[in-house]
């Protein structure tokens, strides 16, 4: 099978990075559809879960790194003496 | 309507766990998938209130007592165990099945107590009969694991025990109710509780067991000692505002070790302790509307998790034991159906909307909301995206996707993609009409799950979520690591400080020792040389002293007579 899969061909994900950017424009744009009744402040800010969910995301990411930097062990750790 | 069932449903479960080792081939398999689905109809005949009570020393047991929460755990524990054998039906081990179904047994008896020593009795069953299901895999690492994971549980037990004895002496009463964080007894119990939820510092003991069992075996696993430990908490804690700080840690503590780990399954065990942070949270604010949604997410995490878990066993097992993220991926393309298995079970845990995750994890965040508890509903609503980043997309990107790891596994045998096919099924039926959930949750249901506005909210939550994924994709490059927990003290520091006496011994008998024998050399050169071969009181003396000797003791003897 010389012929890559479809879903690995290069030209393929530059597709789906461009239909994935277009996705998030309309979920944030469809905010416009409705009122939102927000329980809090900042729930009710435009774009408030986008950018949360971004911004949580990459800040967990950062700190499971920094964590890993001290408690990252070799997988035989508990094994040798 | 079916007559009252007035015995333990899970009698049922455990006559199958006796007959199994004495069939073979069709009947065990047919015996195998009745048993459940018999106690399932037990479970729906046990009608409200005690309906088994059995004299036990001065005390009444309440041995069956029935209501609704009772019936919801005890339908998803049946309905678990049959998709669980259906599963597992082409096990090798015959261990295996009898254990997880005393196993199950155990966890819908626990359902089903009405008072805290019928309790006690199943839920220390359940601790033995899954050290069984982990030791079905065989082999030292599992063996070890398995002695960590009970000493765990025996302690827990043990915990439990002395708060269920301070209770009875205080109150007199045996009843399994609702209690109050008011004295040290109930704490003991609430410790005792919490130890099988995998709350802190007792986490460590699930990621690190479960993943060894075998492939079918984990499965069975991820479902009972967890939910039953939110069952009793549902019972015995609603409201408990302890619970709310200790579940948000489970929740980021899940999300957390997972992002670092690389052993495909205990990626999904970690994501266990964060799913029952969900519903931990959901008790300790104990609106009926957060009791509902834990209750629930309990039901609907079940069926995700296991689908989750069965698809990593059929990789598992058509890889012939392959389990690390590093030697994954690209299997979408030879075992498709597992790879989609995979992904319904990945979008439910993250809660996408048509999704069952979505209709139960969503009733906790609401009720946050409601009681305008903003730090919990910012944490729950962060930990939602950290959900979809650490196993919606981590464990099918490194699994299914990825790179081409070389692999051409195919999809596992008829019986198990069943199996699979069944929970995604329920997956995204629940999702698309939670209805019949909804209508055998404790407290009556006023919530709507899809408002163009929820919808919105969370797709936005998730899909920035997977922005974040694609972009962090650099710093999540898996290593060949395992993550120090709190386990490291027993693994670790206890056996160092073990060793270390036992070396600080050692040296201290050898040197007592050598001082002793050193003694007992002079000693001995002592008495040597006044009774050895050359000593004084031991010499040969020659015939001539003697003569001399005896002329001597004449010549005095003359004198003294003459």
């Amino acid at each position: 099978m010389d012929k890559k899969h479809w879903l690995e061909r290069p030209e393929t994900i530059v597709k789906l990075w461009r239909g994935g950017w277009v996705l998030l424009a309309i979920l944030v744009l469809a905010e416009f559809t409705y009122h939102p009744h927000p329980y809090f402040v900042i729930d009710g800010w435009f774009g408030f879960h986008a950018a949360y969910g971004l911004l949580a995301c990459i800040a967990m990411v950062l700190f499971a790194k920094l964590l890993g930097v001290y408690l990252k062990r070799g997988e035989d750790y508990y094994d040798r003496d | 309507m079916i007559e009252a069932v007035h015995f333990p449903p899970a009698l049922i479960l455990f006559a199958g766990a006796f007959l199994l080792p004495f069939l073979r081939g069709t009947p065990r398999h047919a015996i195998a998938l009745a048993a459940p689905l018999l106690t399932l109809w037990a479970v729906w005949g046990v009608p409200d209130g005690v309906a088994l009570g059995l004299p036990f020393m001065e005390y009444q047991l309440q041995v069956v007592e029935g209501d609704r929460l009772s019936r919801l755990f005890g339908t998803i524990f049946t309905i678990m165990a049959f998709t669980g054998t259906l599963f597992s039906l082409r096990q090798g081990s015959r261990l295996e099945l009898p254990s997880a179904f005393v196993y199950a047994g155990g966890a819908v008896g626990v359902t089903f107590a009405g008072d805290m020593i019928t309790m006690f009795i199943f839920w220390e069953l359940m601790a033995v009969a899954s050290t069984a299901v982990i030791w079905s895999q065989g082999g030292a690492t599992a063996y070890r694991a398995s002695m960590r994971y009970v000493l765990v549980h025996l302690f827990g037990g043990v915990v439990l025990m002395a708060g269920i004895v301070g209770v009875v002496a205080q109150t007199g009463s045996i009843e399994f109710g609702p209690m109050q964080t008011d004295s040290l007894a109930t704490w003991l119990i609430l410790i005792g509780f919490l130890v099988n939820a995998g709350a802190p510092p007792f986490s460590a003991w699930l990621p690190d067991a479960y993943p060894e069992a075998s492939w079918s075996g984990t499965v069975f696993l991820s479902a009972f000692t967890t939910k039953t430990a939110v069952y009793v908490l549902l019972r015995g804690f609603p409201g408990a505002e302890i619970l709310i700080p200790i579940g948000s840690y489970m929740i980021f503590y899940g999300i957390i070790y997972a992002l670092l780990e690389n052993d495909m399954r205990r990626i999904l065990s970690y994501s266990i302790i964060n799913q029952v942070g969900f519903m931990v949270v959901g008790i300790g604010i104990g609106t009926e509307l957060t009791l509902n949604g834990a209750a629930a997410h309990a039901f609907t995490h079940i069926i995700y998790k296991a689908l989750l878990l069965m698809s990593a066993g059929s990789v598992l097992l058509m890889s012939g034991g392959v389990r690390r993220c590093t030697d994954l991926g690209g299997l979408f393309k030879t075992m498709p159906y597992t790879a989609t298995m995979g992904i319904i079970g990945a979008l439910a845990i993250s809660s996408f909307p048509f999704t069952s995750g979505f209709i139960s994890k969503s009733m906790i965040a609401q009720g946050a909301a409601d009681q305008r508890m903003f730090w919990v509903w910012m944490g729950l609503a962060a930990a939602s995206a950290g959900v979809f980043l650490h196993a919606g997309i981590k464990y099918p990107w490194y699994v299914f996707f990825q790179k081409d790891s070389g692999l051409r596994l195919q999809d596992p045998p008829l019986s198990m993609k069943l199996s699979m096919g069944l929970f995604a099924f329920l997956c995204i039926g629940l999702g698309v009409n939670p209805e019949p959930l909804y209508a055998i949750l404790p407290y009556p249901v006023d919530y709507v799950p899809y408002t163009t506005g929820h919808v919105v909210t969370m797709l936005q939550l998730l899909l920035f979520s997977g922005l974040a994924f694609f972009i962090m994709l650099p710093y999540m490059k898996r290593t060949l690591t395992i993550t120090l927990d709190f386990d490291w003290l027993y693994r670790k520091l206890f056996r160092i400080a073990a060793r270390e006496a036992a070396e600080r011994s050692a040296t201290a008998h050898t040197a007592a020792f050598e001082d002793a024998e050193k003694r007992l050399a002079q000693l001995i050169a002592r008495i040597f040389r006044t009774h050895g071969p050359h000593g004084i009181l031991a010499r040969t003396w020659p015939t001539g002293s003697m003569v001399l000797w005896a002329a001597v003791l004449l010549a005095v003897s003359l004198l003294i007579y003459y």
